[in-house]
């Protein structure tokens, strides 16, 4: 299931109006996930605020949505791309892999409610073969 | 039993009373088509299912998600007891259709999408986290006769 040209070229194209709203879609995004998988609250039990809309939920997001700047822009690479990051979750941040999977959904529902023309379901396959790729690309140096 | 919040059950019927069946059915499952392409596998005699825009435009795809749609209203309307409301509609897909039930979970993911794409900024994470524990509880009971 990797990226076709055809995938490429329509991730890159939304990101382009994605990105002019990141900050809100990756606080948001972010948000919700937090509300919908309360397991995913036990990775962010040092902040003072959880709730969405709060200071680090969107200070997170807006990392968050950096680093899926990054990833389109390596989208041809994206295990080389990606290597530093994944580093950075396999040993310092040590997510369990199961959780990409959780956020990618939760970004896919925040595109959907934001941007509900222009995330068709051809835009929708895509970007769900986009997130699998980064998340394996995320994975890399875990064992 | 599954447990229901007040806000869980008000949302539920909140979100099925304004149901547009006829708009949000077939765009669900010709989503599902799309996205996860290995569920065609089911409907062979569905005609043309050759690309996205052949399967948005398909009558047959259009009857029959809005017939899968109308099934959840039994599980709004018994959620006290989804498991017993769906027994013989989980023999039906086990025993007649031989549905992978890893595919339930498919359909629900693409029908949150749809819904989310519908409601926007009403879709908050709470109404988010309702209508998935609902269709969750469905797909658990729709794959219970499963041996």
């Amino acid at each position: 299931m990797s990226l076709s040209d055809k995938d490429k070229t329509a991730v890159k194209a939304l990101w382009g109006k994605i990105s002019k709203s990141a900050d809100v879609v990756g606080a948001e995004a972010l948000g919700r996930m937090l509300v919908v998988y309360p397991q995913t609250k036990t990775y962010f039990a040092h902040w003072p605020d959880m709730s969405p809309g709060s200071e680090p939920v969107k200070a997170h997001g807006k990392k968050v949505m950096g680093g899926l700047t990054l990833a389109v822009s390596k989208i041809d690479d994206l295990k080389a791309g990606l290597l530093e990051l994944s580093e950075q979750h396999a040993f310092t941040l040590r997510v369990d892999p199961a959780n990409f999977k959780i956020l990618s959904h939760c970004i896919l529902v925040e595109l959907a409610t934001i941007f509900p023309k222009e995330f068709t379901p051809e835009a929708h396959l895509s970007y769900d073969k986009f997130f699998t790729a980064v998340a394996l690309a995320l994975a890399e140096r875990y064992r | 039993m599954v447990e229901w919040t007040d806000f869980e059950r008000a949302t539920i019927a909140d979100i099925f009373s304004k149901m547009q069946y006829e708009v949000v059915g077939p765009a669900a499952l010709a989503r599902c088509l799309i996205v996860y392409p290995w569920t065609q596998r089911y409907f062979g005699n569905f005609g043309n299912l050759y690309n996205a825009a052949a399967i948005s435009g398909n009558p047959m795809v259009a009857k029959h998600g809005t017939t899968i749609l109308h099934g959840l209203d039994r599980a709004v309307k018994n959620m006290d007891d989804i498991k017993a409301t769906y027994t013989e509609l989980s023999v039906l897909h086990s025993e007649k259709l031989h549905v992978d039930p890893d595919n339930f979970k498919l359909l629900s993911d693409c029908l949150t999408i749809v819904v989310a794409a519908q409601l926007g900024n009403d879709f908050t994470g709470e109404v988010q986290a309702a209508f998935q524990k609902f269709l969750a509880v469905v797909v658990s009971s729709l794959g219970r006769q499963y041996h």
